[in-house]
């Protein structure tokens, strides 16, 4: 590959024939194809737009009753989510506990975070700056690939085979739990922190580098005290990508995590997550019921906390921009 | 000029939305296929009675799918399925449902009978269980094996998700409709919870007798004083095996032509048969 000699590059421009755009002189078929051209593409991107806020319309208008109307609010409203530790929705006296399907989402999540953030990161700190280029060529595409991983296979995976490892390991009762769903869950979710780590490391000016090292720093000093650092906004959005993502996946959790509604401390304790509840139960669910509105509730919960956490990360992306070319 | 043009774009967008149209109405001569939805138990028992059915009757086209009884009902009262499988009677509200949408209520029969097995991992030395231990165990009072005659260790409960009709009738029949303990760990289908409890020592999960691979059963008794049996053919016709229950066809209306045909034929002799070779248990 290195030895063949690059190719001419001046040849392909001159292959596209180039109209006149001198504006008097532009045909008018071509105008008007080109406005139909423009309008098509504004449609393209309105109705992106326009199906999210479709969707948030939809979901807060079907949650809405749990706030509103009092046939709903008889079974399920915001007190009575709280005042019962007890998640069983189907039954002569349905009971819409969701402490614990919140205490289940943060203890999956946590325990994802805790493994998926130093893992990621810290991959992405050796492939810009450790790594030699073709390991790095390697490494790249190797761990966006499991990215390509369907969840599904993911949770299949940790129900089957990941969750013996757990149980034999920490010996805990029950084989499905936060800390094994948490794991699939993490590599589920490391691609995303990694790739994006890696685009801000790499993203840090040669200068930062040259000007550490010329100072006498080794290279593990420079990719901890400098560039690190540097790119910190840039690794904080992957890290709130990657939760955002942890917090709103569904299969995985579904399958590894035994999804019993317990309020408890420790991570070997099945849990059940606020997505899993509504794949599971939505299904069966009667149009229009208190269980219906309170699902869709739940959906509201996790759309809002995504979309803050993405907002976040937004943020910080802007911040590492101009970090790195203006000052 | 413009106006011809803006045609010629409606035409290129619109008329592959037709041609998509009329291909999926036409259907050629085709007869529409006679479709049954419902519960995730029955799907392997549908899928049979159709593979058999369609096979006598080259004209016929059967589509079985799953999603539970509560899905089941609900595509029977929206009118996207000519039949519903069931593992649970009809609620109230969706018999008003039906009659309201259509002017009838819905048909019902009766096409095979199903244990709700109890299983245990194969090296559980219990061997029988009585209604009320049952319910103390799923209950959440009686959290140990020795509290039932086993080993001294944690038990570990297996159920159904609440979507689906089998959690219902658990709770309703052994539960006496009191609640679930918070730790049932709640698996996507039965063949899940089969799964599950074979790979767990300490493990009990209940659901259809059909799926009994890796598992040992157990033997249920009603009380301390009957006889402890196992949801064979013999038992559960007799009813003397105490959970056991109904699985139902529903109908907008009284079957007839190729619907009647099916149903008459998972009632035939040939059907019934197919009923014993999946692992439920024949009505007639």
């Amino acid at each position: 590959m290195a030895a063949t000699p690059v190719s001419s590059p001046a040849v392909a421009p001159a292959a596209i024939p180039l109209r006149p755009l001198v504006h008097g002189a532009r045909p008018r078929s071509l105008r008007v194809r080109e406005a139909v051209i423009d309008v098509l593409l504004r449609l393209c991107a309105l109705s992106a737009v326009a199906g999210l806020l479709l969707i948030v319309v939809f979901v807060l208008r079907e949650a809405l009753p749990v706030l509103l109307d009092p046939e709903t609010r008889r079974e399920a409203s915001l007190e009575r989510f709280f005042a019962t530790a007890m998640w069983q929705p189907v039954g002569d006296v349905p009971k819409y506990g969701i402490a614990p399907l919140l205490l289940g989402t943060l203890k999956v999540v946590l325990v994802a975070m805790v493994f998926a953030v130093p893992v990621s990161v810290l991959a992405a700190v050796y492939a810009s700056e450790f790594a030699p280029a073709r390991v790095r060529e390697g490494l790249k595409p190797v761990i966006e690939l499991l990215a390509g991983i369907p969840s599904v296979v993911l949770g299949f995976f940790a129900l089957i085979v990941l969750a013996s490892w757990v149980q034999s390991l920490t010996g805990a009762v029950s084989r499905l739990n936060a800390l094994n769903a948490g794991f699939a869950l993490g590599l589920g979710i490391v691609p995303t922190i990694f790739s994006v780590s890696e685009d801000a490391l790499r993203s840090v000016p040669r200068s930062y580098r040259e000007a550490s090292l010329a100072l006498g720093a080794s290279r593990w000093a420079t990719a901890w005290n400098v560039i690190l650092p540097a790119a910190g906004a840039g690794v904080s959005a992957g890290i709130l990508l990657g939760l955002a993502r942890a917090v709103g996946e569904t299969m995985i959790v579904l399958m590894a995590s035994g999804n019993a509604a317990m309020i408890s401390g420790t991570p070997l304790d099945s849990v059940r997550t606020l997505s899993a509840s509504i794949a599971a139960e939505l299904a069966e669910v009667v149009v229009g019921s208190p269980h219906y509105a309170t699902l869709f509730f739940l959906g509201g919960i996790l759309f809002l906390t995504t979309f803050v956490i993405n907002v976040g990360a937004g943020l910080f992306v802007d911040r590492l921009r101009r970090r790195l070319a203006g000052a | 000029m413009r106006a011809r043009r803006w045609r010629q774009v409606g035409v290129l967008m619109i008329g592959p939305l037709l041609l998509g149209l009329a291909s999926g109405c036409g259907g050629g001569g085709r007869p529409a296929p006679l479709t049954v939805k419902g519960s995730d138990t029955m799907v392997i028992l549908g899928q049979r009675w159709a593979e058999v059915y369609m096979s006598a009757h080259p004209g016929t086209i059967i589509q079985v799918t799953g999603g539970g009884s509560g899905t089941g009902f609900a595509a029977l009262i929206n009118g996207t399925t000519d039949i519903c499988q069931a593992s649970r009677p009809i609620k109230e509200e969706e018999r008003k449902q039906v009659e309201e949408r259509f002017g009838a209520p819905p048909h019902e029969t009766v096409v095979a009978r199903d244990g709700l097995a109890i299983y245990l991992h194969a090296d559980n030395p219990v061997a029988e269980l009585t209604l009320a231990q049952l319910r103390h165990i799923y209950g959440g009072r009686i959290t140990r094996w020795n509290g039932v005659g086993g080993p001294n260790a944690p038990i570990v409960l297996y159920g159904r998700e609440n979507s689906s009709g089998t959690y219902e009738y658990f709770k309703e029949h052994v539960l006496e409709k009191g609640d679930f303990a918070v730790s049932v760990q709640t698996l996507p289908g039965t063949a899940a919870v089969v799964n599950a409890v074979a790979r767990d020592r300490n493990g009990i999960g209940y659901g259809g007798a059909a799926y009994l691979k890796g598992v040992k059963e157990c033997a249920v008794k009603v009380d301390e004083s009957s006889p402890a049996t196992l949801p064979t053919a013999e038992n559960v016709r007799s009813r003397a095996y105490p959970i056991s229950r109904e699985l139902y066809f529903y109908s907008r209306k009284v079957p007839e032509g190729p619907m009647k045909a099916f149903v008459d034929f998972a009632l035939s002799d040939p059907g019934q048969k197919l009923v014993t070779e999946v692992g439920y248990f024949p009505v007639r």
